[in-house]
């Protein structure tokens, strides 16, 4: 690590790179935010403001070099600002993911002993107030929006706004002590303390120092060219570590502009209203999209539904070779500038998307015909391989690079090895200190050398030098007979058709495979409103005799696919149930990122799991709910199980 | 008129002397008898609650405060002094708004474009100036939409801002009729059966609604609903109405160990 160069002095902190802005790039928009119907903005230089006026009020307030800043909101420019005050004031901003309930929350907060909490509105100071007794060390909480705050007890609870002003009013008083811990600012003090969303056990704060981000940022801007002139939306999870790094990060090192939507559901919206230049969404956001446009095409008149199909046709054709800058015959580059004018600029201005420059994707497999729809239509969408422990950037696909299968080349400075059992390892300069106050498990993840685990199976092709990832390490076992079994593998195909929004696949230590599968509403339910079917739930369409046999085609599909592969071939699916509800972070299903959470799901259907294997063709369930505000309640089904045609294998030999 | 008294509510919420005053309105159609001889009065910054069984006569009682209806009896007291009879559309300018039992929204115009119909009392421009849409016209709907604006971002109804109401589920549909009364900034707010026909989840969100209203803007409101436990839950008084006559009135627990109203409510045999 000590081959990679040092950070220039001057800008080796993020208050630092805001006073830089705020001198270099004043009156460029900083942050925008939608409210009250129009785009309210911030240049940079208001935003130092806005600030600074923070940071000192903190120090009204007392806060202390070290002290743990909780923060809990959706994306809005205040609660940039607040991180950022933060680390002014030599604190450590710890964001937390807001849709938590009150015990998660509680957990977290707990943990890194946090002095303060910056946080939205009443429902989460309701939340904090919950769990205060459980809380010794939380000492202050900020509020941004006063709505129905008016009657809480107010001694060491504040308005946003009021510290800001005690800021303003008391900057004689503070000022030189901000103006001593700006300058007292070390590459090595901790910028942000992330935590992971936990797929297995309790989640864990992951230390970063301002070095790794920065450093992180800097070689990554570089990478996509990313200016002051890029604008993106700031519409992920403020404690993902993704948004961190775009929305704090990079735009303080580039300056560009972080623009936040008006809410969760209006972001699709604000996304078309502000066309950002640098995007990046998870590939279910992707697919989500895809699905969204084909329906509404099946819907559209016959002339338009033609064109969109015959220009989509020429587009995927020769759409990625000319955005790669491959020669294309000049018949083929007319239709298309005509296909663009007709077809794909104004689908790409509905979607938000034609002014984006560089726009990426992680996190999970995205399916091949997905990745190329976008890029046949001009968008340079790319992958990129990372995790919370590396500030995100493991590998990405340069530009000219990019495939739908493989995860890119290592980002700068980035060093990647696969070890004898397949793993894969990376040391750079983004890697984190520690996690917090748990000296085993950063032990267990970063050797004495750096390097650490990514706890993924993957290799470097041979001929691109690009990587491959498999699935996690440890979720690729065995079969009762000794053969591989990637369950993610299968799943991520089976994720693929429009129908399926979540699939689990079963098998390690068994005979054969068996998979849970979730419908996609959206999808399945229009096609059931086509077909004239009626429903009256979720349930009655999932459990739909009609449904399950376009289920059990697709995962035939995937079957005669995965029997391609002689390694995987044991991962064909036999067995197959619809789920009587959709998995859901609320009742632990899934990860707030919404990752599966395998083990959980197995213990929580065991009987489904049981009906599975021992033959049967239905089987009964009962399954507690938790719903939006806490509560709990039951729903119960009888769920059919179905048998998928399988290849065999001497078929396989004979072809 | 008694002097003014002012008390304060257990949530600390200070209630002031009467705005409205009902006294011995008898209201008939023909010779149906739809209010009998009743009396009450609404406090400045309650929430004022109307219950009581189907034709009890309490969205009769609301039209008559709105000036829809003219009771044969009685005299409504404004502030004190006694309201001569008006037009609904005058009460409207009194700083008076109501919504409907059974939503009258303009279904194809839009949940924004509903909601500054509701800013029409506080419009002044001319026509001509509209049609020109030069200085006033333009700088009054400049200031009336970020009223407006401001009322959506309350009623968290930002997704729905320019889709057309009739497409609205029911649940949004009152919330944008809330919204509506809410634009023309009354002082009083008539709301008739806010909560019918909504599941327990919209009913937790707009009685919230209506306890911020109450809250942020100090609106004075009046409030007919069948829910009894959302009415025992928000309001601070309760009149009790049954074929056309007061039974009770007074705080919920008041008015629920009257023996009255638990009469109505699970019903006697009547002599």
């Amino acid at each position: 690590m000590t081959t990679v160069a040092a950070l220039d002095s001057a800008l080796d902190s993020f208050p630092k790179l805001l006073v830089r802005n705020a001198t270099k790039f004043g009156n460029r928009p900083a942050y925008r935010e939608k409210e009250f119907g129009i785009w309210q903005s911030w240049t940079w230089a208001e935003a130092r403001e806005e600030v600074e006026a923070l940071a000192l009020g903190f120090l009204d307030l007392g806060m202390k070099q070290g002290d743990h800043v909780a923060i809990a909101g959706r994306n809005r420019p205040y609660f940039y600002w607040a991180m950022l005050a933060a680390q002014y004031v030599g604190a450590v901003p710890v964001p937390v993911y807001q849709d938590a309930v009150a015990e998660e929350m509680a957990y977290v907060l707990d943990h890194c002993s946090a002095k303060y909490a910056v946080v939205e509105d009443q429902e989460q100071v309701d939340k904090i107030l919950d769990v205060q007794d459980d809380l010794p060390n939380l000492k202050q909480v900020l509020y941004v929006d006063r709505r129905g705050m008016r009657k809480y007890d107010h001694t060491t609870l504040h308005a946003y706004d009021s510290v800001q002003e005690a800021g303003r009013v008391k900057r004689d008083e503070f000022q030189p002590e901000l103006d001593r811990r700006y300058a007292a600012a070390t590459p090595d003090d901790t910028c942000v303390m992330l935590y992971t969303s936990g797929t297995t056990g309790r989640p864990k704060g992951v230390v970063m120092s301002s070095y790794n981000m920065l450093k992180t940022a800097k070689n990554s801007a570089e990478f996509d060219k990313l200016s002051e002139r890029d604008s993106i939306l700031a519409y992920l999870p403020m404690a993902w570590v993704g948004d961190f790094i775009f929305s704090m990060a990079q735009a303080c090192w580039t300056g560009f502009t972080v623009n936040c939507p008006e809410s969760a559901e209006t972001m699709q919206h604000d996304l078309r209203e502000i066309g950002p230049t640098y995007f990046f969404a998870p590939p279910r956001f992707f697919e989500g999209l895809l699905t969204s446009v084909m329906i509404r095409m099946e819907d559209a008149g016959k002339i338009k539904r033609r064109m969109f199909h015959k220009y989509l046709e020429h587009a995927k054709r020769v759409g990625p070779d000319l955005l790669d800058g491959k020669p294309v015959s000049f018949g083929d580059k007319l239709k298309y500038q005509i296909g663009k004018y007709l077809v794909y600029g104004p689908l790409l201005n509905t979607l938000g998307l034609s002014k984006m420059r560089v726009g990426y994707t992680a996190g999970e497999a995205i399916g091949p015909e997905i990745f190329e729809f976008y890029r046949s239509l001009g968008i340079n969408l790319k992958q990129l391989y990372g995790q919370t422990e590396a500030c995100v950037y493991i590998t990405q696909q340069p530009d000219g690079e990019v495939r739908a299968d493989t995860v890119g080349v290592p980002s700068p400075d980035v060093e990647v090895r696969i070890s004898d059992n397949g793993e894969v390892f990376y040391r750079s300069p983004g890697v984190f200190q520690s996690y917090y106050k748990n000296p085993e498990s950063t032990a267990d993840t970063k050797d004495s050398e750096g390097w650490v685990a990514t706890g993924d199976a993957g290799f470097f092709e041979k001929d691109s030098g690009h990587l491959r990832i498999i699935d996690r390490a440890k979720d690729v076992g065995k079969m009762a007979d000794g053969s591989m079994f990637a369950p993610k593998y299968v799943e991520n195909k089976l994720k693929f058709f429009p129908n399926i929004l979540e699939a689990v696949v079963f098998g390690a230590g068994r005979d054969e495979c068996t998979a849970f599968i979730n419908i996609d509403l959206t999808a399945v339910g229009n096609w059931a409103e086509r077909n004239n079917i009626a429903y009256a739930s979720y349930q009655e369409l999932a459990g739909h005799p009609q449904v399950l046999d376009t289920i059990q085609k697709h995962l035939e599909e995937v079957n005669a696919s995965v029997a391609q592969d002689e390694m995987l071939f044991g991962c064909q699916v036999h067995r197959f149930l619809v789920l009587h509800k959709e998995l859901d972070a609320d009742d632990g299903e899934l990860t707030r990122t919404r990752k599966v959470r395998r083990k959980i799901i197995e213990e929580k259907f065991d009987v489904l799991l049981t009906g599975l294997y021992d033959g049967s063709d239905s089987v009964f369930v009962e399954t507690e709910v938790t719903y939006e505000d806490g509560r709990k309640g039951s729903i119960s089904a009888t769920l059919a199980i179905r048998n998928a045609a399988v290849q065999a294998r001497k078929i396989l030999e004979a072809a | 008129m008694n002097a003014v008294e002012t008390f304060t509510t257990p949530d600390g919420r200070t209630i002031g002397g009467p705005v409205m005053e009902m006294r011995n309105i008898t209201l008939r159609f023909g010779g149906v008898v739809a209010i009998k001889d009743i009396s009450f009065d609404i406090r400045e910054g309650e929430i004022r609650a109307i219950i009581g069984p189907n034709g009890a006569g309490k969205s009769s009682m609301l039209n008559v405060i709105n000036g829809f209806y003219h009771p044969q009896e009685g005299e409504v007291f404004d502030h004190g002094k006694k309201r001569a009879p008006m037009r609904p559309y005058q009460i409207a300018h009194q700083g008076i708004a109501r919504t409907f039992q059974n939503i009258a929204l303009f279904k194809g115009m839009s949940t924004l474009d509903n909601i500054m119909t509701g800013r029409l009392t506080h419009m002044k421009s001319g026509i001509l100036s509209h049609i020109l849409w030069k200085g006033k016209a333009e700088n009054e709907e400049v200031v009336n939409r970020e009223k407006v604006e401001r009322i959506i971002d309350f009623l968290e109804i930002q997704t729905i801002r320019k889709t057309p109401v009739g497409r609205l589920p029911y649940g949004l549909q009152k919330r944008v009729e809330l919204g509506r009364a809410l634009a023309a900034e009354p002082k009083l707010l008539l709301l008739d059966e806010p909560m019918a026909g909504m599941n327990v989840e919209e009913k937790e969100d707009m009685s919230r609604f209506i306890l911020d209203v109450n809250d942020e803007f100090g609106t004075t409101i009046a409030l007919i609903e069948h829910d009894m436990g959302v009415v025992m839950d928000i309001a601070d008084r309760v009149v009790v109405m049954d074929y056309g006559k007061k039974i009770g009135d007074g705080t919920p627990d008041e008015v629920r160990s009257n023996q009255d109203v638990i009469d109505a409510y699970l019903g006697v045999a009547h002599d």
